[in-house]
């Protein structure tokens, strides 16, 4: 067992889990935080990606115990009392079907919005798809959720 | 009309709780005395299974109890069912062989159930599967449906000689010869429909609870059709009565076909429960979905269609051989005759159609209906070979369709479907504008001044949805009736709750569902509830699948209306003094013309309900039920125009334009069925560029995971172009046809026919990846430099 410490959306946790435990199971299991999805075993669909001390990671190849120590943002963590930016573009723009990938999604792209920004660089859709390569969706065909996030990247 | 009426692009109810994380899946459920189930799977594509020694696993701290075939059929738990009974063309039934959840003495395909381990822990459980001994003594095994119907094949099942379900026949077999013999131009092609996963993101999961107090089952799970699960749990399985089983499907993640069916894991999961004591979860692996999720298509088809002088076809020949893996799933048999055959038509006039169908086991994953079912097949067969046949004529591919297409209606095919109503050259004619096909020329001069090859290819699908009349599949062999069910109920505050059995996993029911109900009466869409997916809850209903919740699912719902509405006039009428088809409802009141009287819904439901003052013999209350049953199948239909530049050096195709004009009939929501021809037409892409399920030749499973099944990204898709051009469906009350799955039905073949187009080659079989495109590159070369 690994005592893991961890601030999730803010809030400060302590368990003890088996040193094997990923990040995800840590989350939807001991924190009952169930909005991160697990979609692969490979790493590949980002149905599992969250915020770790500001980076996107996936939470299925993260150990918990890596993680220990720092700041990680779920989907349930972005929003205040209105919908954070992302979110509400999602819907404007039915960026989302089914919503088993989207949580996903919106930490994607909140993540690549503010990766851009901060080096000056302009969000085309070309890049927006290109930074998509590591969430897959199978209901949009991706259209409304290039539009959600380039529509999100001019409002945050 | 209202602003949230129908027509109206309303933002989705449902986003919001899956937008913050709140979305309820299966796995996301956690019961008390909850343990976990994992399945100790077959590696072999066909053995017999000569001893299973859980010792070592039952060692491990955890695990519960191990559980085998035998014992599930020793307790009486039945056979896996299909749905769908198909007569040979001599007259035989099909041959189904035996089906049990967990195998008993063979397993024929990589991934077949052979025990499950439960345990205290999801990991725990993983881990002592590992250790279970399954002595296998492996047999010969194939994978190919063509393969597995010659001489000499392994064979799968006792009951079914030479690995044949059924040989099967559609149409006038002597018309067609006779048409083709006279024909001036035959032309011939052969092609292969590539098998597929389906692929939904979130897997399957099952959590089953036992009662023992009650002896009450409860299942949650994965499912399209909860109340068809509950149903076939019930009479065929017998893991319960149906009225001590309850099925709750809640949010589920996407299932384009694969969750309609039953599958081994849940039968196992409700009869572990009930034999371990504990509340039993499981949840598919990625890998575990590659190898247990039905998959779809798997046709090898060779075909001959027939010309006059004019370019007008006589004649359509059809020889297919249809792969259904090691066993009969629940639709199988259905989606390559009926869902299949039925539309070889397209949307042309085609005198006589002849079609050959025949299906065989093989050591794969069982192969069922996946977004479209049948009909992708029947697509990419009409429009590769109206492509090929413009080609082979030297005439232009849009004006052989439209010499061929069908202009007046109601037209009834060779093939049963009598279509309806549509508008095929409108649709040509839109698509060809939006494309802008005029220019396409100098975009294709341009590209080739950079070195690339451009080309465009055109699809004009058809398929039949609504599905479907009773009397008229049950005719055809099915076994359940195809109708659905509504319930609306008024609550004395004037709030209302829609009951129906569609169920919604990203098609946004919550939302236009209750948009027919708004517009209707004028009430905010705030004030009603969407409810399915529970059989507690709902009475029945036969689920989503075949694009059939609107034309069904909503008609069911008008028809509840019709009746609550037929009883809000007569309440009106009495309090109001007046009579009942004078009464005037809109705006959420009902009122009196001609005088300012008038009642508020929520003092229509209160009147209702407190009864102190209805008129005379009414009964209380204000809910009401229906069965909707259609006319006809819906016939949506459309043309899809692909635009791809083709890089000779890779052989990489990028796909630059992509426009589609549909016929839906009525749309509700144009919001959403945009995003459902977005995701339809990304699948479509996904089959014709990149997707395949591969097995060797030893049947074992090349495609298990997402590093070998190439899974549609961003960047392989662009924007896409959607118009409609809707011409209305005479069968049901609001004029629907369906979208769900057009944009997968209609996109293969535009994409391959603009592939071939640009690369001179008809030679190309799909996935075109860019190895494949590059060799029928250098092939097309090849002669030239021969020369």
């Amino acid at each position: 067992m690994t005592e893991v410490n961890l601030t999730v959306n803010g809030r400060r946790v302590r368990r003890d889990v088996p040193d094997a435990m990923l990040l995800v199971e840590f989350l939807r299991e001991e924190l009952r935080l169930t909005g991160t999805h697990v979609g692969c075993d490979t790493s590949q669909c980002g149905a599992c990606l969250v915020h770790l001390d500001g980076r996107a990671v996936k939470s299925c190849a993260t150990l918990a115990a890596q993680a220990s120590g720092g700041t990680v943002v779920t989907i349930e963590g972005i929003a205040g009392d209105e919908l954070h930016p992302m979110q509400k573009a999602f819907n404007d723009h039915h960026g989302l079907q089914c919503g088993y990938c989207t949580p996903g999604m919106v930490m994607s792209g909140i993540d690549m919005v503010k990766r851009y920004r901060a080096a000056g660089r302009e969000l085309t859709e070309a890049a927006i798809r290109a930074e998509l390569e590591g969430n897959i969706c199978r209901c949009t065909g991706y259209h409304n959720i290039v539009r959600s996030i380039r529509a999100a990247a001019a409002e945050m | 009309m209202s602003e949230n009426g129908i027509g109206k692009p309303v933002k989705r109810r449902e986003d919001r709780r899956f937008l913050t994380g709140r979305g309820r899946y299966t796995d996301d459920l956690r019961m008390e005395n909850q343990a976990y189930a994992a399945f100790v799977r077959s590696p072999h594509a066909h053995a017999r299974v000569s001893g299973i020694d859980a010792a070592a696993a039952l060692e491990q701290e955890g695990v519960i109890r191990v559980l085998t075939g035998p014992e599930l059929v020793a307790d009486g738990i039945g056979n896996i069912i299909t749905g769908w009974a198909i007569t040979s063309k001599d007259g035989a039934p099909m041959k189904v062989g035996d089906w049990s959840a967990l195998a008993t003495d063979r397993v024929r395909y990589v991934g077949d159930a052979v025990a499950v381990v439960i345990a205290e822990t999801r990991q725990g459980a993983r881990n002592a599967a590992e250790l279970v001994e399954v002595s296998y003594e492996e047999l010969p095994a194939v994978a190919r449906g063509d393969r597995a119907l010659q001489p000499g094949a392994p064979q799968l099942h006792d009951v079914a000689p030479g690995n044949l379900v059924f040989d099967w026949e559609i149409g006038d077999a002597a018309a067609t010869d006779a048409a083709l013999a006279a024909a001036a131009t035959v032309v011939e092609l052969s092609l292969e429909n590539n098998r597929l996963a389906p692929n939904a993101m979130e897997p399957r999961s099952a959590v089953a609870v036992h009662d023992p107090a009650e002896d009450h089952y409860t299942l949650y799970t994965t499912s399209q059709n909860p109340h068809v699960a509950r149903l076939v749990l019930s009479a065929f399985y017998q893991v319960a009565p149906e009225h001590k089983l309850r099925v709750v499907a809640p949010d589920v993640g996407g299932g384009f076909g694969s969750k309609i069916y039953i599958y081994p894991e849940e039968i196992t999961c409700l009869w572990a429960a009930m034999k371990t004591g504990r509340s039993v979860k499981w949840t598919s692996e990625r890998n575990e979905a590659f190898m247990t999720d039905a998959h779809g298509r798997d046709h090898v088809t060779t075909a001959r269609m027939g010309f006059d002088e004019g370019g007008r076809i006589t004649g359509f020949k059809v020889e297919t051989i249809a792969n259904l893996g090691a066993y009969c799933s629940l639709f199988a048999t259905a989606t390559p005759t009926y869902l299949y055959a039925t539309l070889l038509s397209g949307q042309y006039d085609i005198p006589a159609i002849h079609a050959n169908v025949k299906a065989a086991y093989s050591n794969t994953v069982p192969v069922d209906a996946y977004r479209g079912a049948g009909r992708p097949e029947a697509t990419y067969l009409v429009e590769r070979m109206m492509t090929t046949a413009a080609r082979q004529m030297g005439m232009e591919e849009a004006e052989l369709r439209r010499r061929n297409f069908i202009q007046s209606f109601p037209h009834q095919t060779p093939v049963i479907m009598c279509y309806d109503a549509g508008d095929f050259p409108g649709n040509l004619d839109k698509a060809m504008a939006a494309a802008d096909v005029a220019g396409f020329p100098a975009r294709r001069a341009e590209a080739a001044a950079r070195g690339m090859l451009r080309g465009l290819g055109y699809s004009c699908y058809i398929e039949a949805c609504g599905i479907a009349p009773s009397k008229a599949v049950g005719a055809l062999g099915a076994g359940v009736g195809l109708w659905e069910s509504a319930e609306m109920r008024v609550n004395p505050v004037g709030t209302i709750e829609i009951l129906t059995g569609s169920h919604s996993h990203g098609q946004g029911h919550e939302t236009t569902f209750a948009q027919i109900v708004a517009d209707r009466f004028g009430v905010p869409i705030e004030s009603i509830s969407i409810l399915h997916g529970d059989t507690d809850k709902v009475q029945f209903g036969m689920g989503t699948y075949g694009s059939r919740s609107g034309a069904v699912g909503m008609s069911a719902i008008v028809r509840a209306m019709d009746k609550v509405e037929a009883k809000v006039r007569r309440i009106a009428a009495h309090l109001l003094d007046g009579a009942p088809e004078d009464i005037v409802i809109e705006d959420g009141q009902a009122r009196l013309p001609g005088t300012n009287r008038s009642l508020a819904w929520h003092e229509i439901g209160l009147a209702a309900y407190t009864a102190h003052d209805l008129p005379e013999g009414m009964e209380p209350g204000l809910k009401e039920t229906a069965f909707y049953d259609p006319v006809n199948f819906t016939f949506p239909a459309g043309t899809y125009i692909c635009e791809v530049e083709v890089d000779p050096q890779t052989g990489v195709v990028r796909i630059v334009q992509f426009t589609a004009a549909d016929d839906f009939g009525t749309v509700i929501n144009p919001m959403i069925v945009e995003g459902q021809v977005h995701g339809g037409v990304a699948q479509g892409i996904g089959q014709a560029l990149l997707e395949q399920v591969v097995y060797d030749e030893a049947g074992q499973l090349l495609t298990g995971s997402y590093m070998d099944y190439c899974m549609p990204r961003a960047d392989d898709v662009p924007f896409y172009t959607i118009t409609h051009n809707a011409t209305v469906c005479p069968g049901n009350p609001l004029g629907m046809k369906g979208c769900g799955e057009a944009g997968a039905i209609g996109s293969p073949p535009a994409v391959i026919n603009a592939v071939t187009d640009a690369i001179g080659t008809n030679d190309l079989s799909m996935p075109a990846t860019p190895m494949k495109v590059w060799q029928a590159l250098a092939g097309a070369r090849a002669p030239a430099a021969a020369e």
